[in-house]
């Protein structure tokens, strides 16, 4: 018992701190780890209360697929997407913290004065049978069947709702293959790109490859990093590389009037 | 132990996310906040389903992930098409119906 009181005390604030860090961070991805760590402890107070396969549900399903859709979309959204600070409604910030507080006071003393008694405890019930997730089972599929079997047509609805929501009608015609090499052959280069960190020192995404006469290439950096500075080493431009493609310039230029 | 430690855990944690979904404007953020309440809602229905001895709690907390699940699947879905076309993630760009 003091095990479990212990337990509690150590669990049950981290999962409260998750949850207010969630509300006050100003970044939604910050948010969505402290919520990823409100959901973890959840799941230890689920194990705590003999709830082993629902502990482990709301790891790998919630924590492990859930949030992960979240920060996903998030990513695809984009992460700098904070909170407006403007109002729409004048003091509406203020009155949903008011309302929060008595509602959490009124909730919190409603369930602080009832009489619980002590509880039974379910490792009885999972001791009848081969265990939790037994037990489980055998409710589900037995008494709590026909809902279990309207949850395949939610989960089937939820599928094909995701992707008639998400998909874009086409407004333009779709190139044909011809169209697209015809067009590649005209843009100047019909080859790949040259990728970057080609007989660089790097071989980071933002170093630029190099071309034969040392000198960087542009075009082997992704358009997106556009922005980065480009990290070419200065030994790499000036030193021995450098050095040697000049001599195989002026190596060359002799060569060419013999 | 009484399963009121444990209740009252999960009130605080539903006042959160029901206070979050009032107070918050980012639609992602917001969605989140739900999820909170119904997690604070499965803790609920465990400790609960501890009190009577019984695993019928446990059954609808199992239920409630489930619907959870396919809801964050179309609410995101719905979130990234509203951003799609409005280009904002916020709950209060999204007034075209308003007038």
């Amino acid at each position: 018992m003091t095990g479990e009181k212990l337990a509690f005390w150590i669990v049950a604030p981290l999962a409260v701190l998750g949850g207010v860090m969630m509300l006050a961070s100003r970044k939604a991805v910050h948010s969505a780890l402290w919520l990823a760590l409100t959901m973890c402890n959840l799941a230890i107070l689920y194990i705590m209360q003999g709830a082993v396969f629902l502990g482990v549900v709301q790891v790998v399903v919630y924590t492990g697929a859930v949030m992960m859709l979240f920060l996903f979309v998030l990513m695809l959204v984009g992460v700098d997407a904070s909170d407006s600070l403007v109002e729409t409604l004048r003091g509406q910030r203020v009155a949903a913290l008011v309302a929060g507080l008595g509602f959490g006071i009124l909730l919190i003393g409603a369930i602080g004065r009832a009489e619980m008694g002590t509880s039974v405890g379910v490792d009885a019930i999972n001791a009848a049978d081969a265990g939790n997730v037994s037990a489980l089972a055998r409710l589900i599929f037995t008494q709590y069947l026909w809902s279990f079997e309207i949850t395949s047509a939610l989960l089937i609805t939820a599928a094909v709702g995701a992707m008639v929501l998400t998909q874009r009608e086409r407004v333009f015609r779709k190139k044909t293959q011809r169209e697209r090499s015809e067009e590649r052959v005209r843009s100047g280069s019909p080859t790949p790109l040259a990728a970057p960190g080609v007989y660089a020192r790097h071989n980071a995404v933002d170093t630029p490859g190099l071309l034969p006469d040392g000198s960087p290439a542009e075009v082997s950096i992704p358009a997106a990093l556009g922005e980065v500075r480009r990290i070419v080493p200065a030994p790499l431009l000036t030193g021995r590389t450098g050095v040697s493609a000049d001599a195989a310039r002026t190596d060359s230029g002799e060569g060419d009037p013999a | 132990m009484s399963p009121t430690a444990y209740l009252v855990v999960a009130s605080l944690l539903f006042t959160l996310g029901a206070a979050g979904v009032l107070i918050r404007r980012n639609a992602i953020v917001v969605f989140m906040c739900v999820e909170l309440m119904l997690n604070a809602c499965n803790l609920a229905f465990v400790s609960f389903s501890r009190l009577n001895g019984s695993l019928d709690g446990q059954v609808m907390a199992f239920f409630v992930m489930v619907v959870a699940a396919a809801e964050v699947v179309v609410g995101l879905a719905i979130i990234v098409s509203i951003f799609r076309t409005r280009r904002s993630a916020s709950v209060d760009d999204a007034n075209l119906l308003k007038y």
